[in-house]
């Protein structure tokens, strides 16, 4: 089933075309890669699919079918979409624990009022999202560092962990800005091993990522943008052997040079 | 165990609690019950400012704006609408509630600093109305204040306004103690850090700090109110620019988002001016060096610093 359909967005920063009539779309269980050169428009094209800017007049973006181009981002979310930042966005000051309960605020039902009175449903929602958050982190292998503050925590164990609070939101779909980036060998082992498991619950993962090796054994799908257009999409094999993917990574005379390999 | 108490609701309210009783064995004269209950009262609305400034991250330059039609409702209520003395009072704490709604609505959906300058202008008007309009609040030298009587009973006096004002902070910081740890402080927390994130994982920003503005400005008008109606008179300085600079020193001072951080910086801002009276014209430029060492040495506030300080040496 289709979770996640974005057709022909596009934005202009001054004169400069970042993202030029972008159209994919996501099955649930499918992990759909969106690679390409720095400055290629990746992240503008999550920030236009996240509704962070509006996708132009003949943008369309649906979340399982609704036509959901008109919400902003925080509506977006309750609509089940979930990301994570290329610039870690973590709340620093708050434990890693924390940052993950507040990830799960949209299933929290007390008011406001409730709160400020310190009614006694808040003591046992609290208790809830507690739980609820500890059993992500659990899942995520990050139960070790609940209570540290995230502020003092290592840049790889604050890549997952954003992934454990946008996974708190309970998203049918999930973007993930570049979430190797930075990491040790180790780590990317075990973050590829949590995509391909978050893909086999059901969640439409879209995936922006330079390490060609995890993008080329855990994608169904690949997209390659250059200068905001698309420049070819398909099947990871394909995208691989593809003229114009290689001149557009290695320069024309790699093109040349990959063609004589491929004879 | 040292960490945990540090840290703990319960021991924050004991502690002030067993400060609130001890003051007046140890208070040597009524003078000195009526500074402590001052001090309570700007506790409290320094305690709005705790949860604005320090959970939400949003600064208001115009609180004294509120304190001003907290105190004046209860002044001008009774005295010129026959209302009720304890209505008044809290009828001026929804109106205070109210009016930050209208001022925070369209000012909290744009990010940046809009709210401080927004509020700034808000408290200027406030003092200047207060100044102006003398037919209702009696201009520049203040409008009398009605006894408050409850059951009949009259209150009056400085050891019963001491248990009223004493009674109050409690409550307020209990409710503000309430707040950090639920799940609406926790998202109040959250935009602090990061408001990119908050609003990726479905937060409403802009109704978050709305909800945390209008909390603040209802706490400022009980302590308006409170102070009005203890020193029986009020004039439009209450609504002083100066005084919301002030309001938003007792929190950098006391520790921001520190619930006794507010406690300790009304203290230290409404007890040394009195203590330094005795150094006559030096007064102000002794206040302000003393601040400034206190900011150069303990950076994050005194409360904060000194729970860092137990904290980082806590096993
Ligand atoms: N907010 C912005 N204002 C101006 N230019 C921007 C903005 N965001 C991105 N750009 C430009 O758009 C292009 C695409 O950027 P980006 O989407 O971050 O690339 P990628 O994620 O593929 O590396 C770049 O040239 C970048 O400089
Ligand atoms: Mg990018």
């Amino acid at each position: 089933m289709t979770i996640l359909e974005a057709e022909n967005l596009g934005i202009s920063f001054g004169g400069l075309r970042a993202v030029d009539g972008v159209s994919f779309a996501v099955a649930a269980g499918e992990v759909f890669s969106i690679i390409g050169p720095n400055g290629a428009g990746k992240t503008t094209l999550f920030n236009l699919v996240t509704g962070i800017y509006r996708a132009g007049r003949n943008g369309r973006i649906r979340i399982a079918g609704e036509d959901v181009t008109s919400l902003g981002p925080h509506l977006l979310v309750r609509r089940g979409m979930a990301r994570t930042f290329q610039n870690l966005q973590i709340f620093f000051r708050m434990t890693a624990l924390e940052n993950v309960m507040v990830g799960c605020h949209l299933s929290e039902k007390t008011s406001f009022l409730a709160d400020l009175f310190g009614w006694p449903t808040v003591a046992r929602q609290n208790r809830a999202t507690r739980e609820r958050a500890l059993a992500l982190m659990e899942r995520l292998g990050l139960a070790q560092y609940a209570r540290a503050e995230a502020g003092s925590l290592p840049y790889g164990v604050l890549k997952r962990l954003e992934i454990a609070r946008a996974l708190a939101t309970e998203p049918k779909v999930l973007l993930l800005d570049e979430p190797a980036a930075g990491c040790n060998a180790v780590e990317t082992e075990v973050l590829d091993r949590l995509i391909a498991d978050i893909a086999k619950s059901g969640v439409a993962v879209v995936l922006i990522e330079h390490d060609m090796k995890l993008v080329m054994k855990i994608s169904d799908r690949v997209l390659v943008l250059t200068h905001g257009r698309r420049l070819a999409e398909g099947a990871p094999a394909v995208v691989r052997n593809d003229a114009g993917v290689i001149s557009a990574y290695l320069g024309d005379a790699g093109a040349t040079e990959a063609n004589r390999a491929h004879g | 165990m040292l960490a945990a108490v540090v840290t703990s609701r319960l021991a924050t309210l004991l502690f002030l609690a067993l400060v609130i009783a001890v003051v007046p064995v140890l208070a040597p004269s009524s003078f000195y019950l009526r500074v402590a209950s001052l001090v309570w009262i700007f506790a409290l609305a320094a305690l709005g400012l705790t949860i604005l400034m320090g959970y939400a991250g949003q600064v208001s330059l115009g609180h004294a704006g509120f304190l001003g039609i907290g105190a004046y409702a209860v002044a001008v209520g009774p005295a010129r609408l026959g209302l009720d003395p304890l209505l008044s009072f809290f009828l001026g704490a929804a109106l205070c509630g109210l009016v930050a709604y209208a001022v925070g609505k369209p000012i909290l959906r744009l990010k940046g600093y809009y709210l401080a300058i927004a509020t700034l202008g808000f408290g200027l008007i406030v003092a200047l109305v207060l100044h102006s309009e003398a037919a209702v609040t009696g201009g520049p030298d203040g409008i009398q204040v009605a006894r408050i009587t409850l059951f009949g009973w009259r209150i009056s006096g400085a050891t019963t306004w001491y248990w009223v004002t004493a009674g109050a902070l409690m409550i307020g910081a209990a409710l503000a103690l309430n707040i950090a740890a639920s799940p609406s402080g926790r998202t109040l927390r959250a935009l602090h850090d990061s408001e990119v994130a908050a609003t990726g994982v479905g937060v409403d920003v802009a109704a978050r700090k709305l909800a945390a503005f209008v909390v603040s400005a209802v706490y400022a008008g009980v302590a308006g109110g409170l102070l009005a109606l203890m020193n029986g008179f009020i004039t439009p300085e209450t609504a002083s620019f100066m005084h919301s600079i002030e309001l938003v020193a007792m929190v950098i001072i006391g520790g921001t988002g520190s619930v006794l951080g507010a406690v300790v910086g009304s203290a230290f801002l409404t007890v040394l001016p009195q203590a330094l009276t005795i150094l006559q014209e030096y007064e102000q430029a002794v206040l302000g060096l003393l601040i400034m060492v206190f900011m150069i040495f303990l950076p994050a506030g005194i409360v904060s610093s000194l729970k860092r300080f137990v904290l980082d040496r806590a096993p």
